[in-house]
This record gives structure tokens, sequence and C-alpha cells, in this order.
């Protein structure tokens, strides 16, 4: 094997793939916040502890339902899903025509509600979620070792990013919402629902952040104070790649991801900030972040 | 154009004086009795963030720009001024004097980079930024890390008055807090003032009026974060430390709470917020996670029913200026 | 007219002893703890329940006294700590504080109790600097400390052949403070170390990191750091397949909510350095059991069972004084007394503040060998008093040095 800067190419190999590990979680979260800020024009801070509601409804689930992993993932988007609903109905209707300040400021209330109540009931040392049984194990490709739970994350994140790029870009529906996001009166003079159409449009944004936290469950320990920890990337991840662009959103949150990975190898105390060393290079060479317009 | 739509608000600035007067002598009076009913020590917390408040509402209330890094200056005049008067032996005037004059420092280059961007992206560079310092602050071998730097001597003011007394340290604070109030009031209050009030109603028109509106937000911004170092740098002598809390970004957001529910743009809102915000974190501090819940609950409520805050929405009951 | 004075004056001074036995000695306790975060349940409300059974045991009435006890959060946060401790001592007459997690938190506790002169019992931190270059006359260290890990945990895995370590550490100073202190043991030893990472604290995903220990195909690898960040790694290493690689974890920090954390499974084969099992012997069982009745379904950590020995033994030296208000003094009182519970058996506490029994070396059961619920542990050797913690020669603290 070959060396890289001193590094054996082996370790950067592995590097890399855990990068874009890390990267799939970075693109669900800030795809469900471009989605949402798309189209309410809220930053939402809550999303965090959405993704955090995630993991622990897949952990009750298991607990008291006995439902398995496969199961949680299709039920625990919809459950959470449906509470975002109920948060956009009560809370975020009032907002959307104010400053994004007061969007921002309202989310990152509930998000503390919403943490605290869970560390009441559950503490914070966190509850362990197993590796599905179909998932267990792994295989060696040479220069690491990759875990068939991990190899299925990045996969299976990568379809569920492509799929949603799809409905919104290329489809009628998709269409109808970029229209609705662009002017909303116009949209409604068609006879279509466009409050209804953001609401849901926010119950999808929380979904994917749910079904996000239900894949961190076997990784991660399934704990009230997950999303808070990794909320701030993401925002820096969606400020990057331009608020509001769905591509921008995915290919920035695989990219950070290995950017990050490549920290690690290089100068690991420094992992937890270079992401927000490149979002300021980045916003002062391209304000509207690399993928967004100035409106 | 500021000229034709003034003339009708000009009856109401005697009242505002008023008004406004008022307010200052019952919240000075309040100070002064307050040491002799109130732990003195939650009061001097109280205050630095009170000013901490005021600097930070300049920038949000004034100019319309929202920092959500405004720990970074707090935090590192903190650092400053503790590494100043521990391990240098510098007296308490100077170590406030080196640790708000790095928080200016500081101001200077993060407003460089920041005031290019507004809105959201304005206050994401602030945060990058921050945490960008919170990374140094963690590493650099003379913060102590999660450590921080413990042990600060408060020393004697002008080498006559011993700060390690309670109340003359209270005094000493209130004195630099009420300067530091009076200097925001006077900075509102100016033709300066008045172009950044400008600049935050309609950018756009302040440029075609002649304003080079770039230097007007970056002297705010240098402005904010000296009095929010000020702020800090006084935290650390009454606290005898210097910590990791205050440069990290869930202190920016703190401040944003403070000054929300005080009122954002009025005088005296920041100064109310910082005490009730303050006061709930010490005497709730026995409910544990409750704390986090209730905070939440107060942001949301301020959001949806109380954007005037409490300040704002008293001044709109008495219909006065506060 | 003189013997109606004097009868009064009798009176009075009858009245005064009978006011005196009515009026039992105060004493207020405040635990100050972590109750929300990464230590939570190493510490935390379990710490509370150990002190209220310290004065419970104690029985405050027998000894004409009066105990209250308070607690707080203090969010892992030195300032945090610090003005809660100050509130405590100055309005609401705190007179000893115990626990402590986290060793930043700490030693800013420390200063603030002697500038005060109240006492101040850590259980929770491990710095061994607090009866070291930083020991007070007010300060006494419970439980366990860096020396104590690295000395009892480093050792014996030198000594049952893992010579090869690399670390991953927790980016701050008690992190830094167990590599530096296991370095050297393991050195001395006649092990090598290959390599470290720092990490930050709290942090999620260690897949890289662990990636990085696998590289450097260290027979061990040392985790300097506690809590959640301990249980990920172990966990996730697992899952990189680290054990079945031959590689395997010295936790140099685990507790026994750690282990139930993680689950038997994961947790297997590791090797700890803990003073305290609730499973020891007949005493500590019958003691957690009743701990269990405020914590159900929970097991005690060492820290916690430290909290309430330090109280009870607090409590002895104020009842022998029959005064909590010098801290100081009563502190010296706890020096002279030896101390003897069900839960750490006989000891004392030495000049520099530290307190001495012996310590044991434990391994985690596989989930086969665990019989029932907390079966967790297999006692592989006892390492004792005498060797258990750093010698006082060792220690740089000042106080040492005043007395020669």
């Amino acid at each position: 094997m070959f060396d890289i800067f001193g590094i054996p190419s082996q370790a950067l190999f592995g590097q890399l793939l855990i990068g874009l590990i890390n990267g799939s979680f970075y693109a669900l979260l800030s795809l469900g916040l471009a989605v949402i800020f798309g189209m309410l024009n809220v930053i939402n801070f809550t999303h965090g502890a959405q993704y955090m509601m995630g993991a622990f409804a897949a952990y009750l689930l298991l607990q008291y339902l006995g439902l398995n992993y496969w199961e949680a993932l299709v039920i625990v988007p919809l459950l959470v899903g449906a509470s975002g609903i109920l948060v956009e109905r009560l809370f975020l209707q009032y907002v959307r025509k104010l400053d994004h300040v007061y969007g921002l400021i309202l989310t990152f209330g509930l998000a503390l509600v919403i943490e605290g109540l869970f560390r009441n009931y559950f503490g914070s040392s966190g509850e362990p979620y197993q590796v599905p049984d179909a998932l267990q194990g792994g295989h060696n490709l040479g220069f690491m070792f990759l875990p068939n739970y991990r190899a299925w994350v990045i996969g299976f994140s990568l379809v569920v990013c492509l799929v949603t790029w799809f409905a919104i870009e290329r489809t009628r529906f998709g269409s109808y919402l970029r229209a609705a996001t662009e002017n909303p009166t116009l949209v409604r003079a068609f006879g279509i629902n466009v409050p209804r159409m953001v609401t849901l449009t926010y119950g999808f944004g929380v979904g994917l952040a749910a079904l996000a936290g239900v894949m961190a469950a076997p990784i991660y320990n399934v704990s009230p104070q997950m999303g808070s920890e990794v909320i701030i990337v993401v925002f820096a991840v969606v400020v990057i790649g331009g608020m509001g662009s769905i591509l921008g959103a995915i290919v920035t949150g695989f990219g950070l991801g290995i950017i990050e990975g490549l920290t690690k190898v290089f100068f690991p105390e420094a992992s937890s900030t270079v992401i927000f060393v490149v979002m300021a290079i980045v916003l002062l060479i391209r304000p509207a972040g690399l993928f967004g317009r100035l409106g | 154009m500021a000229a034709i739509a003034d003339p009708p608000a000009l009856p109401a600035r005697a009242d505002d004086a008023r008004s406004l007067t008022v307010a200052f002598i019952v919240m000075v009076a309040l100070l002064v009795v307050a040491p002799f009913v109130v732990y003195p020590v939650f009061l001097m917390q109280a205050l630095c963030f009170a000013l901490f408040a005021c600097a930070f509402n300049l920038l949000v209330g004034y100019v319309g720009l929202l920092s959500f890094g405004h720990a970074l200056f707090f935090g590192w005049a903190s650092y400053l001024c503790a590494h100043a008067a521990k391990r240098w032996g510098l007296p308490p005037e100077a170590a406030v004097l080196f640790g708000t004059a790095g928080g200016a420092v500081l101001g200077l280059a993060a407003g460089f980079l920041a005031i290019r961007r507004q809105g959201i992206y304005f206050a994401m560079i602030t945060l990058a930024l921050a945490q960008m310092m919170y990374f140094v602050a963690l590493r650099a071998p003379f913060t102590g890390g999660e450590d921080g730097i413990q042990d600060v001597p408060r020393g004697r003011l002008f080498g006559i008055f011993d700060l390690s007394h309670e109340m003359t340290m209270y005094v000493f604070i209130l004195i630099m807090v009420l300067a530091g109030f009076l200097f925001t009031y006077r900075v509102i209050n100016s033709p300066f003032g008045e172009v950044l009030k400008a600049i935050r109603e309609n950018e756009p028109r302040a440029v075609s009026l002649g304003y080079r509106t770039d230097r007007y937000k970056l002297v705010a911004f240098v402005l904010s974060a000296t009095l929010a170092g000020l702020a800090g740098a006084l935290k650390a002598l009454v606290f005898q430390l210097a910590s990791l809390t205050d440069v990290y970004w869930t202190m920016s957001g703190e401040v944003v709470l403070m000054t929300l529910v005080g009122g954002l743009g009025t005088i005296f809102g920041p100064v109310v917020g910082a005490f009730l915000i303050v006061a709930m974190e010490t005497y709730l501090a026995q409910l544990g996670q409750w704390v986090l819940v209730i905070q939440g609950a107060i942001f949301v409520f301020c959001v949806l029913a109380f954007r005037r805050g409490i300040v704002g929405e008293l001044a709109a009951l008495l219909r006065v200026k506060l | 007219m003189r013997a109606a004075a004097s009868l009064a004056f009798a009176l009075a001074a009858l009245m005064t002893t009978v006011a005196h036995a009515q009026n039992p000695i105060p004493v207020k306790i405040g635990v100050l703890t972590d109750m929300s975060s990464l230590y939570a349940a190493d510490t935390g409300p379990g710490s509370v329940s150990a002190a209220e059974l310290a004065i419970h045991d104690f029985d405050p009435a027998a000894h004409n006294m009066k105990v209250d006890l308070v607690s707080a959060d203090h969010q892992n946060k030195p300032d945090v700590g610090v003005s809660i401790a100050r509130q405590w001592y100055d309005v609401d007459h705190v007179d000893m504080i115990v626990d402590v997690p986290n060793s930043a938190v700490a030693l800013a506790v420390s200063d603030v109790t002697r500038e005060k002169n109240k006492v101040f019992l850590v259980s929770g931190a491990a710095s061994s600097d607090l009866t070291g270059p930083k020991c007070t006359p007010n300060t006494i260290h419970w439980t366990y400390d860096t020396w104590m890990l690295a000395h009892g945990t480093g050792r014996s895995i030198v000594k049952t052949g893992g010579k090869t370590w690399f670390f991953i550490t927790a980016d701050y100073a008690f992190g830094h403070a167990l590599e530096r202190d296991t370095t050297a043991v393991v050195e001395a030893n006649g092990g090598k170390v290959l390599g470290h990472v720092f990490v930050p604290l709290n942090t999620q995903d260690f897949s890289s990191f662990l990636l990085q220990a696998q590289a450097s195909k260290a027979q061990i690898i040392g985790l300097a750091n506690a809590g959640g960040d301990t249980i990920n790694s172990i966990k996730q290493g697992a899952e990189f397949g680290i054990t079945k690689g031959g590689q395997h974890f010295a936790g140099l920090l685990v507790f026994i909510p750690d282990v139930q954390a993680l689950g038997l499974q994961a947790a297997q084969g590791l090797i700890d350095t803990e003073p305290f099992y609730w499973d020891m012997n007949a005493g500590t069982r019958a003691w957690t059991k009743r701990w269990q009745v405020k914590q159900p379904g929970k097991f005690p950590s060492e820290i916690q069972a430290g909290v309430y020995s330090a109280t009870l033994h607090y409590l002895k030296a104020v009842a022998a004084l029959k005064s909590a208000a010098d801290g100081k003094a009563v502190v010296a009182e706890m020096k002279k007394i030896p101390t003897d519970d069900p839960l750490f058996g006989k000891g004392y506490v030495r000049a520099d503040g530290r307190t001495i029994h012996p310590a044991y070396l434990f391994q985690v059961k596989s989930p086969a060998e665990s019989k029932y619920p907390g079966d967790d542990y297999i006692l592989k050797a006892t390492i004792p008093a005498n060797e258990a913690f750093r010698p006082m020669s060792q220690d740089n603290c000042p106080l040492v040095n005043a007395s020669k």
C-alpha cells in the first residue's frame, strides 16, 4: 500500500467511507430542513429534537409493542410526522409571515421543551438499541472492516434522498410545491389548498428527521441530547448548501461528512469545528451557499 | 426625508425623555436598595448579563442584525481579564480594560467578516466564528480547557478599594454597568444612532443618501462587542472564574432569550430580561430538567403572543418610550 | 433581694440549657452533582438517595442534631457549580458539599469551600490533583482518583500481557491526566504506548477514532474517558469487529450503570478498578437493597456508595465536635477518627485529604456467566489499601509539606 501525506492509504479509505456514513445522516437531516425552509420559510431548530424522537419512538415500540426495526422504519416517520403536523397547526402557522428570526426562536424553544421532557422521563445515560439480525456482522473490504449495518445506512439514505429530490424537482406534485413557495396566492387561485400543502410538507420534513433517528438508533445510544448535539452541524450543512436547496442539502451533507472524516485523520482535534470553518469560507465567497440563489 | 417624517412625532419627545428619566431613576433606586435585601452575588451576575444583553440589543434592536455568536466576545474577554489578573497580576481596573480591549479587537475581526451579509446568513456567520473561537478556547493552553481559569484574584481597585469585600465589589460592578448602559443610550440617541436605525429600516435608501453603511455597521458591531467584552470581563472578576460556558453557543442563545423576553429594541428591556432569566435559572435550579422545559415554553410564548417583550408591552400600554 | 436575683439568674441559666437541649445542632448538607448530563446515571439522583440513607442511618435525633439535605445540578459547568456553592454557603447556610462529579467543577468548588471555611467531600471527581498540588484543609477526596485507576487497571493489564497501547482520550484535563498517569504506569511495567487520539468531550461517533486505533495494531485500546463517551466507544468498537480482531479495550473509568447501559454482550471482558461493588458481601447487598427502594431497578455505582460513606463519616465528626460551624476543624476531626462503614470497610483519611481503603480489580462477566440482574463483575484481585493510592511522598500537596 502507498502513503498519502504520511497516512497509509488504507486508513484514508477507511476514514473516507466513515465520513460518508456520517454524511448520510447529515444529508437526511439537512434534506428535511431544506424542504421545510423552502416551503415554510422557517428554520426548524426543532429538527434535532424530532430526530431524537424518532430514535426514541423506535426504542419504545420495541420495548412495549415488540415491533422490530423494519416495522419501526415505516411506522415511526408516520407517527413523528403526525406530531410535526400538530406542531405546525398549533404554533408554526402563526410565525410564517414574520421575520425568519422568530421562526428560529420559536422552534428553538420547542426543542428545549421536548428535550427537557424526554430527559425528565428517560434520564440522559441513553438506552441501547440492537442492530437488526439481518444486518449483523460485516465484510472485510481489505482496507477496513465495514459493518453491514453501516453499509445499509449509506445505501438507504442515498435512495431516500434521491427519491425526495425526484419527487420535488421532477413530479407534478413537486412543481405545485415549488410554485406555492414562489407565489402562494396564485397557486391558491388554481384551486390548490396551499395551507394544507404547507402542513403536509412540514410533516414530511419532520418524518425525514424521524427516519434518520430510527436509522441512528442502532449506531448511537438513544439519548435525549442526541438531537441537540447534531443540530448545529446540520444547520451549517444547510447554510453551506444554500438554504432551501434540496440538491445542495444532499450533496453538502455527504461532502461535509467526507471532509470531516479527512480532518479526523490529519487533525482530529479540529473535527468538531472544521464544518464551521468551511461554512465561514463558503459564505464569504458565495453568500447564498453553494447551491442557493440570492432571493 | 427623516426630517419630513419627524415633526408629528416631536411633541412626544419631551414625554419620552421624561418617561426614560423616571424609569432610569426607578431602576437605579432599586439597584441601590437591592443588595440589602437580595443576595449580592446574584445581583452582580444579573448586572453583568444585563450589560451583555444591552450590548447585544444595540446590534439586533437598532441595526437589525441578529448575532448568534455574541458569546465569542463575552467569553473571550472573560478569559483575557482572568488571565491578566491571575497570571500577570494586573490590578482589577487594568485587567478589565485588557479584557474589554480584547473584546473590541475580536469584534473588529469578526465584524469585518460578518457585516457583509444580512439576516439569517449574518446570524450563521457569527455562529460559525464563535464556534471556531470556542474550539480555540478549548485547545489553547492558557484557558485551562474544561477547567477554565479558576481562583482569579479580585484585587484592589486603584490600589485602594478591596474588591474581595462583597459590597465594594457590588458598587464597582453597579457603576461600571450603569456607565455601559448610559453609553448605549447615548449611542442610540446620537446622530450616529439615527443612521443605524435608518439602515435597519431600509439599507438601500441609506446607501442612496450617501451613507457608507458598511462602516456604520462595523462601528456598531465593534461597539457591541466591546460592551459585551466589558460584561464578560466583569463577570470573570465576580465569579473569580472564566470558563467554557461563556464562549459556547448556548450562551449566545441565552442572550437572545434575555433580550427577547425583555423587549427587542427597547432601552430597558435587556436589563429586565437579564434579571428575569438569571433569577429563573438561580431560583428554579432545584427543578432540574424542568428549567429547560420552562425556558423553552417562555421562548414559544414570547414569539407567539409577546413579541414586544415585557418592556415593549409595558411601553405600548402606557404609550411611552422605555 | 439578692436571693431573688440569684434565683432568677439560676432559672435563666437552667432555661438556656434546656433550650440548648431542645435546639439540636443544625447541619445542612448539599449534594452538588450532575443531574442531567453524561454522568447523571453514575452520580445524580442516586447520589442524593445515598446521602439520604447516610443521614437516616446516622440517626440525627439520637445525637441531638438536625440534618437537612439540599441538592442541585451543576450541569458539568464550573461556573454553575461555583455560583451554586457560593449561594449555598452564603445564603442557605450549607455546611458541607458532597459528590461533585467532573474534576473541573470539583477543583472550582474546592477553592470556594476553602475561602468560606466549609467542608467539601469529593466522591464523583477523578483528578488526583485534589489531594496533590490543589489540596486544601477543607477538602477530602473519597472513593477513587486518576492515580488509582491508572495503577489498578493499567498495571494489571500490562502484567497479564497487554504490552502495546493506543489511547482514545477525552480532550480535557481529566482525560489528559488519566492518559498521562496510565502511560507512566504502562511504561514503568515494560509496556509501550504506540499512539493516542484526543476526542472532543461528548462525541457521538467514535468510528474514525476506532479505525485509527485499529490501524495502530496495539493490543490494548485504552479509553481515557468516562460515562457516555466510554459507552459509545465500546459499543461502536464491537460493531467494527475490534474485539474480534484480537484487540482489547481497557475502560480506565467504568461504572456499573455504564455496564448496564452497554449490556454484557458488548461490555464482557472489560477490566475495571473500583473500590466498591454492590455484590461484594452481605453488607453491600443489604445496603443496595435499601438504596433500590428509592432507585428501583438500578445498581449503585462506587461514587454513590462513596457519597454514603463520606456523609456518614462527616456526621460522626460533627457529632464529636458538637458543631459544624468550623469547616477546618470538622475536616481535622474526620482525619482523626477512622472510617468504618459496611460499604468500604475500615479505613482512614490521610493528612492530604485522601481516604484510604482497598480497591478491587474486576472483570465484566459474559452474558452466560451472569446469573441474575446486576451480576456483572468477577473479582480478579484485591489491591490492598496501602497500594491502592498514591503515596503522600509523591503528592506535592502543600499541607503535607507544611506538617513536616
